[in-house]
């Protein structure tokens, strides 16, 4: 695969050119503005609806029905290899980014793909975690941060007293240990600069989170279940992924650095 | 393994170019099957590097204005609620494309009633899609031989069995199992079970009106709400719409 990847990229001849065609979803963004738009008109949710209607009969003609048996089997039972845990950002979505199918990765979306630890009690994220790593058996887990993510940089904005009337603030504040390192270690850096550095130690922080779980740290001792951290970086099109390498003593030291395994970085 | 990214290309040729004929598009098909059969070592790492690649090389370099535009700033139209499910991506059934959706995955796509306190990742989300994303409409979509909605019908409630996790946050959809139950408490579990889906996704639709950027949203005309279910068994999706209609008053003279 390292070998497909260097061909493509010293043969311009592979080299994908721009299309020429418009795009349908290009064109509406050439259109609009950045202001809220009213959906006013009931033409234009009416509209909507078919154009909905029509993405999904696309989909069943070309993927459904072009895989039927494969679907018929999916429908009997999933037994994905991953659980996924990505922001809910629009342009991070890992069945596009990372081209995960129907039935490949079980996903929790949320803000800034933050896992919480045992102790912050219930929530959805650990809900999912459960559900995938005891009856579905997942095998890897991985956390994806990405580039200029709003999540945290509302955790670098904000005060060190959270303002109980935000959701959001009640949210980041998860990532929180992230948010102290980076003040610490990039305090010289530009504000922008900080939030790229938080955005990657807060998914170090979500991989420490998740052996808060003991029946995840018990898997992942027994080297049944591996987790990564990826991270996306959508202004240069690049992805960066790495293994926790299991040892004892990452818990050991609340700051402790976690110590990682094959780092990659694809550009 | 490279077999991956031959698979992806393969079915990417089969769904852009209708015109293959059926010889071709047969031997296509027979060489994806083929090359699907499973690996005596399943490596998850090249599985990411596969798939990241084929992004790269058919979207991202194919529509690179548009992915500009992207990385300046999102201004998706929609908020999804999906199920964590790894069937049921809305990327793939409403083919949403990068920018479109912000998208939420949870376990049976729930929404709970406003709570700061407990459910601070949901309201995270709606307070950050409506008040800074702009969205004008929010989609929840639930699914068939959901997972969740299972757990939720099955487990007893007589506190015989603890809870774990999955039941703290599934009993969100408790109204919405029993108004199945009540409704049809004889038909058999399956059935309820896909009754349930479509209930608490109503019940969703339901508890997304607690939240305040929702009522003000609503008011102001700016927000729709929608409801959906796929079924996978039958490749059927249902979509319908929540809708608020206001009659005209009835004035009731001074006597």
């Amino acid at each position: 695969m390292l070998s497909f990847w260097h061909i493509c990229s010293n043969c311009p001849g592979l080299t994908v050119k721009a299309s020429r065609e418009s795009l349908g979803i290009t064109e509406q963004h050439k259109n609009k503005n950045n202001k809220l738009e009213r959906v006013a008109e009931t033409d234009d949710r009416s509209e909507l609806f078919e154009d909905m209607k029509q993405r999904f009969l696309d989909f069943k003609k070309h993927k459904y029905m072009g895989n039927l048996e494969h679907y018929q089997n999916l429908a009997k039972g999933q037994a994905p290899k991953f659980m996924v845990i990505s922001c809910a950002d629009s342009r991070v979505c890992p069945s596009t980014i990372l081209g995960f199918q129907p039935g490949e990765a079980f996903i929790v979306r949320n803000i800034a793909n933050l896992v919480p630890p045992l102790e912050s009690g219930p929530s959805e994220t650990n809900a999912a975690l459960e559900f995938s790593v005891n009856f579905l058996k997942i095998e890897n887990i991985l956390v994806v941060g990405h580039s200029c993510c709003g999540g945290i940089r509302a955790l670098m904005g904000m005060d060190d007293e959270v303002d109980k009337s935000s959701f959001i603030q009640n949210w980041v504040v998860v990532g929180k240990d992230a948010r102290s390192w980076t003040k610490a270690a990039a305090s010289k850096l530009s504000f922008d600069q900080q939030c790229t550095h938080c955005e990657k130690e807060s998914i170090n922080r979500s991989l420490l989170n998740l052996l808060t779980y003991p029946w995840i740290e018990e898997k992942v001792k027994k080297g049944v279940l591996a987790v990564h951290g990826g991270y996306y970086d959508f202004v240069e099109c690049t992805f960066e992924k790495w293994t926790l390498d299991y040892k004892e003593d990452n818990l050991k030291e609340k700051h402790g650095r976690i110590s990682v395994k094959n780092h990659l970085f694809w550009r | 393994m490279a077999s991956q990214l031959a698979i992806q290309r393969l079915k990417n040729l089969l769904s852009e170019k209708e015109e293959l004929d059926n010889v071709v598009a047969a031997k296509i098909e027979k060489l994806t099957a083929e090359l699907q059969r499973p690996d005596d070592h399943f490596d998850p790492v090249q599985r990411i590097v596969d798939g990241f690649i084929n992004f790269r090389i058919n979207k991202f370099e194919k529509y690179p204005d548009y992915y500009n535009e992207l990385a300046k700033g999102q201004n998706p139209k929609f908020l999804v609620f999906a199920c964590s499910d790894s069937r049921v991506s809305p990327s793939h059934i409403l083919s949403f494309q990068p920018g479109e959706a912000f998208m939420v995955r949870n376990i049976a796509n729930m929404v709970p009633a406003f709570n700061q306190l407990k459910y601070a990742g949901v309201g995270a989300v709606i307070e950050y899609a409506i008040t800074v994303l702009g969205v004008t409409n929010i989609l929840v979509i639930g699914h068939s031989h959901c997972g969740g909605i299972k757990r939720l019908m099955t487990h007893p409630e007589d506190n015989s069995v603890p809870f774990d996790f999955i039941d703290e946050w599934v009993k969100i959809g408790l109204p919405a199992k029993a108004k199945v139950i009540a409704k049809e408490g004889d038909a058999d579990i399956e059935e309820q079970c896909e009754d349930c889906a479509r209930e608490a996704v109503n019940l969703s639709l339901v508890n997304l009106q607690s939240y305040p950027y929702v009522q003000k949203a609503l008011s102001d005309k700016n927000l729709a709400l929608r409801g959906g279910y796929y079924d996978f068994i039958h490749g059927v999706l249902e979509l319908w719409e929540v809708g608020s209609h206001i009659s005209p008053p009835i004035i009731v003279p001074t006597p």
